[in-house]
């Protein structure tokens, strides 16, 4: 994988090539560059940190759509064994953007559907840009039920531009499809995880994004709408999706503050994608252990705190005295 | 009652503005009506059968008995949880919208009759910033599902909507989740759900509620989608073939039960939650 970088990460990026070439020539025995090689490490560490604990929303939404961020299939390679893809929504076709299957993780089936975006030219047209058909939605809705019936837990993984905007789509009911997740998803007898690993884009992610816990990786967003759209509405220019990211709110930290999500997955330094196997490392320690708590819950436990979740979400004035 | 906003059908969401007197010009044939006519119509062109958008409180007094509306929650706002600002500020849009139809959101619900049969009602307001779905929005839907289920009373949306409302960011997606979950456990305790498309109903709102009525009863016309015609052409790279998204378009492909004309519209709710709660004579 050819490691491509944004803007900002130009001048880690820099040092880094610079670092690695006096490593090349560092053969132990000179000790000025030995000392040279320590201090470029240490102002790499250094230049890191201050571009990453100052990110803007918008540079976030770039780290979210970063080309080498990990997909959902290289965290389903990492953190889980055995893996077995299933197909198709056993009405029309099989949808390329929405992977389903079982997995074992730490030794427990689960079920996982998640939305793969592809890598290469042919990866993405093959995923459709990780953008779903109504056939994707339901092929996710007939995994999840069978999730319920063999009393599995499911984990979603989100990272979606969002739902796919076309004639067939339409045609096909993309909005009954993504409706009737919402409905099924809020009362499947089932645990579900949630985990933003990229981009949550609007309905589309949402689809698969009703559960129990909703994690979110550090440089995740999950938005209403895309930056770009809502600009492109509110302020009639593309142009101004930064200040749209911005105003919108749409970062892992917003959205614990707001409750939209449960837990915050810290990424490597840098990113998940500079470090494929470490971001998958902590989606798995958080996995495992959201997992093993809500096993402990009834039924009926794990319905009534799901609906509470979702039915308390939201901020609004009431007046006193009034009726609301 | 009087109707402010037009739209010609062939020129998306573009408003036309005509002065107020007895005369109008219709959006769609571009006739010159008797406004009296037309309001006695319900809003609906005596010419060509164009169904004008109107606003909640003008939707319930047509489907429900004279004096029966009940309203729930009428004093809940919405709240400027982030500080939004676009061209103007959404504290300063709320404002307007409330100026200009009297409401404080975007949708009313309540108790009434209908014919005589006891419902819950929630009607969406186009005119408040386009019937998007804010969180005062969604929980006043989750709360009338709630309140359909406790008095075991048949509900009815009507919708129309752009979608969510972006000013409330990812909080406002949060309410789809919610309308529907409140919805299953309508469904779970077996009470009937009647939602009722009109133009238009997009976006959030498409794909939360208004597609998940146990019947699905949409106007002539209406517009009925999950993205926008302009994002799609934009998508696609290619111009939408005529009457797409529109109620026939819908019913065409299995998506909606029936197509009802608004002054037919009591009755066939009338018709259909008899079927549903086996009360009176079908
Ligand atoms: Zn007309």
């Amino acid at each position: 994988m050819i490691l491509q970088y944004l803007d900002f990460e130009k001048p880690i990026i820099d040092l880094e090539s610079r670092l690695e070439q006096l490593r090349r020539v560092d053969d132990g025995t000179d000790k000025n560059l030995r000392e040279e090689v320590a201090k470029l490490d240490k102002k790499i560490g250094k230049i890191r940190k201050e571009i990453f604990s100052n990110l803007t929303r918008w540079q976030i939404t770039q780290l979210a759509r970063h080309p080498n961020r990990p997909y959902m299939l290289d965290y389903v390679n990492h953190c889980f064994k055995n893996f077995l893809e299933i197909h198709g929504d056993r009405a029309f076709r099989d949808d390329p953007p929405v992977i389903c299957g079982f997995a074992e993780l730490e030794g427990e089936r689960v079920v996982v559907i998640g939305q793969q975006k592809g890598r290469n030219t042919n990866e993405k047209i093959h995923r459709n840009f990780g953008m779903a058909n109504p056939e994707g939605y339901r092929k996710a809705l007939r995994v999840m039920k069978l999730a319920e019936k063999f009393r599995l837990p499911v984990v979603t993984f989100i990272d979606t531009p969002g739902a796919f905007p076309g004639i067939g789509a339409e045609e096909r009911g993309q909005s009954e499809a993504i409706a009737r997740n919402l409905l099924e998803m809020s009362h499947l007898k089932t645990p579900i995880v949630v985990a933003v690993i990229g981009e949550g884009g609007s309905g589309g992610a949402l689809a698969i994004g009703v559960g129990d816990e909703i994690l979110m990786m550090e440089y995740a967003i999950y938005s209403v709408i895309s930056p770009e759209g809502c600009a492109s509405i509110l302020w009639r220019d593309t142009a101004r999706a930064e200040t749209a990211a911005e105003m919108m709110k749409i970062t892992a930290p917003d959205l614990k503050k707001f409750g939209v999500v449960d837990r915050i997955v810290q990424e490597p330094l840098g990113g998940a994608h500079r470090d494929h196997k470490a971001a998958a490392d902590a989606l798995k320690v958080a996995l495992v252990e959201t997992l093993s708590a809500l096993r402990h819950l009834s039924r009926q436990q794990l319905l009534d705190r799901r609906y509470a979740k979702f039915r308390d979400i939201g901020l609004i004035k009431r007046k006193a005295g009034g009726n609301g | 009652m009087v109707i402010r906003l037009f739209r010609r059908k062939d020129e998306g969401d573009k408003k036309i503005k005509i002065p107020e007197g007895m005369w109008i010009k219709c959006d769609a044939c571009l006739e010159i009506i008797y406004k009296p006519e037309v309001e006695r119509n319900l809003n609906v062109c005596p010419k060509c059968n164009y169904h004008f958008r109107i606003p909640a409180m003008e939707r319930i007094r047509a489907v429900t008995d004279e004096g029966t509306f009940q309203e729930f929650g009428e004093d809940l706002e919405s709240v400027d949880m982030l500080t939004f600002t676009d061209t103007k500020k959404y504290t300063d849009r709320l404002k307007e919208a409330k100026k200009k139809t009297g409401r404080k959101e975007a949708v009313v619900t309540g108790a009434a009759s209908i014919n005589g049969i006891d419902a819950v009602l929630a009607v969406l307001d186009f005119e408040f910033l386009g019937g998007s779905m804010g969180c005062v929005v969604g929980e006043k839907i989750a709360a009338a599902a709630e309140t359909a289920k406790e008095l075991s009373r048949p509900l009815i949306v009507f919708s129309a909507s752009g979608g969510a409302r972006m000013q409330e960011g990812t909080l406002s997606l949060m309410q789809m989740a919610k309308t529907s979950a409140a919805l299953a456990r309508l469904s779970d305790a077996g009470i009937p759900f009647v939602s009722v498309l009109t133009d238009p109903t997009t976006g959030g709102v498409a794909a939360s509620f208004a597609m998940l009525g146990d019947i699905i009863i949409s106007e002539p016309g209406a517009l009925i989608g999950f993205a926008g015609p302009r994002v799609i052409e934009q998508t696609i790279k290619q111009k939408l073939p005529e009457g797409f998204q529109r109620a026939e378009f819908l019913l065409e492909h299995g998506m909606i039960d029936i197509i009802v004309e608004r002054t037919r519209l009591k009755a066939t709710l009338t018709q259909i939650l008899r079927y549903l709660t086996g009360s009176g004579d079908r």
